[in-house]
């Protein structure tokens, strides 16, 4: 028996968020792709984490409720990430989520990139923002990208056309998960011996 | 158990009363602050180093040399000697010096330093500030071990038959102790020489401090210097004291919230709760601090930070009253009644000289 665990960050501010609602989407699309026998989906708010968020700027450290959020991030097999565009980027809370985590906290990790916004025409912020932040966080966004406008929820040919690119990019994110080894927690605190690093090395 | 405090030497800005020291008189202060450590039975005093405003101890054994001389059984310290941007023949010159001038009384905490531009401002890169601290430590070890050193490394010019004056007092160097906050390397290489090693243990919850003592203990056991619980283990801590609990939370808030490093971040309650300060009685700063041994192991130095954040000097001086008075006393007792006997105190300059002198057994 094999289990995969998908990291699912939504940004959304408002209560109900379009944000959160094509999280969900993303999520389910993904856990119906993926042929294991259990998925785990964290799914994490980060409204409800945003004093946690910039107290961890202010201290350098996280609160334990942020804490157990970063650890499931980072020990997850999968990340769908997905943000409301705010001034032509993600949201700010969204890139600080991002700040606080580790380096290579996302090293290789699959990430399905999702974004929402009240027209069409910011859609390309998927391309523009999102992928050189997970670039440089060294992840592996899957090609298809997701980006739901207000016009997108608005009738059922329309929905229609955003599912077939929802079940696209989960295909995509499933196939990575698939193909790649569980992922397994590190030991932090390693060294190479005094020695070698004596020597230089 | 050595207790004692450390002080950052900032200088901060008093948010009660919006009253800035001078540099003169945060200097007076730290000197007049270790006096009184002294004076209320703690064992250290350590003093930060600093290159940059608001910070005042640009030069520590000035500083320790001139507290040396009006003190009589205080052991001085620092938190931390950087080993990266000082030259180490210079850290050997001047700590030997205070050795001789202090009667013995000196042993030194071993850091990075976490502020990039001080580094280029002595001809270094903070990126290199690992292979700098292996570097200059191996050399600082022998310039007080060798009498003459024929040495060539990468960050400095090469020595030849060069002898590093005076030589340390008794032929018996400082004791080292090394810093780290976050790098496995620091703790290895501790662990390898069988120097100390020293958690700062503030701001930051201990979570983060155990795994690198842990660290540390295995491998000071890995490189046979002794069993993990023998490790020379020093903690930081941060205290403010009143008499009755209320008072100290009431005083306090406003120099917590406006504090550098952590002000206008998480309430009180909540870093009180998640890192190793404790606001409170008597009691409750000696219940927190037994705590310490439960996390840690059996250790030999604690030391806290008491006087940063804008605090009077007056205030300060009352709380290494209650300090020294009330808590240490108490602590010092019930740890060394848990300590099992195989555990060593941490080497001073008397303890050393005896085991130099004393054959080996074979």
């Amino acid at each position: 028996m094999t289990a995969r665990t998908i990291a699912v960050v939504t940004a959304g501010l408002s209560q109900p968020s379009s944000t959160r609602l094509l999280a969900e989407r993303l999520a389910e699309a993904t856990r119906a792709a993926l042929a294991v026998d259990e998925v785990g989906v964290e799914v994490i708010e980060l409204r409800d984490l945003a004093i946690d968020v910039t107290n961890t700027m202010l201290t350098g450290f996280p609160s334990p409720r942020l804490r157990e959020v970063i650890d499931t991030v980072t020990r997850a097999d999968a990340l769908i990430a997905v943000t409301p565009v705010f001034t032509a980027s993600y949201s700010g809370l969204f890139k600080s989520f991002f700040d606080v985590l580790d380096n290579d906290a996302l090293d290789g990790k699959p990430v399905l990139l999702g974004a929402t916004g009240g027209t069409e025409r910011h859609s390309l912020v998927l391309d523009f923002a999102l992928r050189p932040l997970f670039a440089y966080l060294r992840a592996t966004p899957v090609a298809t990208g997701v980006y739901a406008a207000s016009s997108d929820w608005g009738s059922v040919s329309a929905t229609g056309a955003l599912q077939q690119r929802v079940e696209r990019a989960a295909g995509e994110l499933a196939a990575l998960v698939s193909a790649a080894p569980e992922a397994k927690p590190e030991d932090e605190f390693t060294s190479v011996p005094f020695e070698q690093l004596l020597a230089g090395n | 158990m050595q207790f004692g405090i450390f002080t950052v030497g900032d200088v901060t800005t008093d948010p009660t009363t919006g009253v800035t020291p001078s540099e003169h008189e945060r200097i007076k202060s730290m000197v007049r602050i270790a006096l009184k450590a002294e004076e209320v039975g703690l064992d250290v005093f350590a003093t930060g180093e600093h290159h940059n405003p608001p910070f005042v101890p640009s030069s520590p054994t000035t500083m320790l040399g001139f507290i040396a001389a009006q003190t009589k059984t205080i052991q001085l310290s620092t938190s931390t000697t950087l080993i990266t941007t000082n030259d180490p023949v210079k850290i050997a010159e001047d700590f030997a010096m205070l050795q001789h001038l202090s009667g013995g009384r000196v042993d030194l905490m071993m850091g990075r330093g976490n502020t990039g531009p001080v580094y280029p401002w002595f001809g270094q890169d903070i990126r290199q500030g690992i292979p700098l601290a292996i570097e200059n430590y191996a050399l600082l070890r022998r310039l007080w071990r060798e009498e003459v050193v024929d040495w060539e490394g990468k960050f400095r010019t090469p020595l030849q038959g060069f002898t590093s004056t005076p030589r340390p007092l008794d032929d018996v160097p400082p004791f080292v102790w090394h810093g780290s906050i976050r790098s496995p390397e620091i703790a290895e290489q501790a662990a390898y020489y069988g120097d100390g090693f020293f958690a700062n243990h503030i701001f930051w919850p201990k979570e983060h401090f155990q795994q690198l003592i842990a660290f540390y203990r295995k491998r000071y056991e890995h490189y046979g210097h002794g069993k993990a619980d023998q490790a020379i283990v020093g903690l930081g801590g941060q205290a403010f004291i009143r008499g009755k609990s209320q008072d100290a939370w009431h005083e306090f808030r406003p120099y917590f919230d406006n504090a550098p490093v952590y002000g206008h971040g998480p309430s009180l309650e909540d870093f009180t709760e998640q890192t190793p300060l404790t606001v409170g009685s008597p009691q409750e700063v000696i219940d927190k601090t037994l705590t310490f041994r439960e996390h840690f192991g059996d250790y030999q130095r604690q030391l806290f930070l008491m006087d940063h954040a804008g605090l009077p000097l007056k205030t300060v001086l009352e709380q290494l009253d209650l300090l020294g008075e009330q808590v240490v006393p108490v602590l010092r007792k019930e740890l060394a009644a848990m300590r099992p006997e195989h555990v060593p105190d941490a080497p001073t300059h008397e303890s050393l000289k005896a085991a130099k002198d004393q054959p080996a057994v074979a």
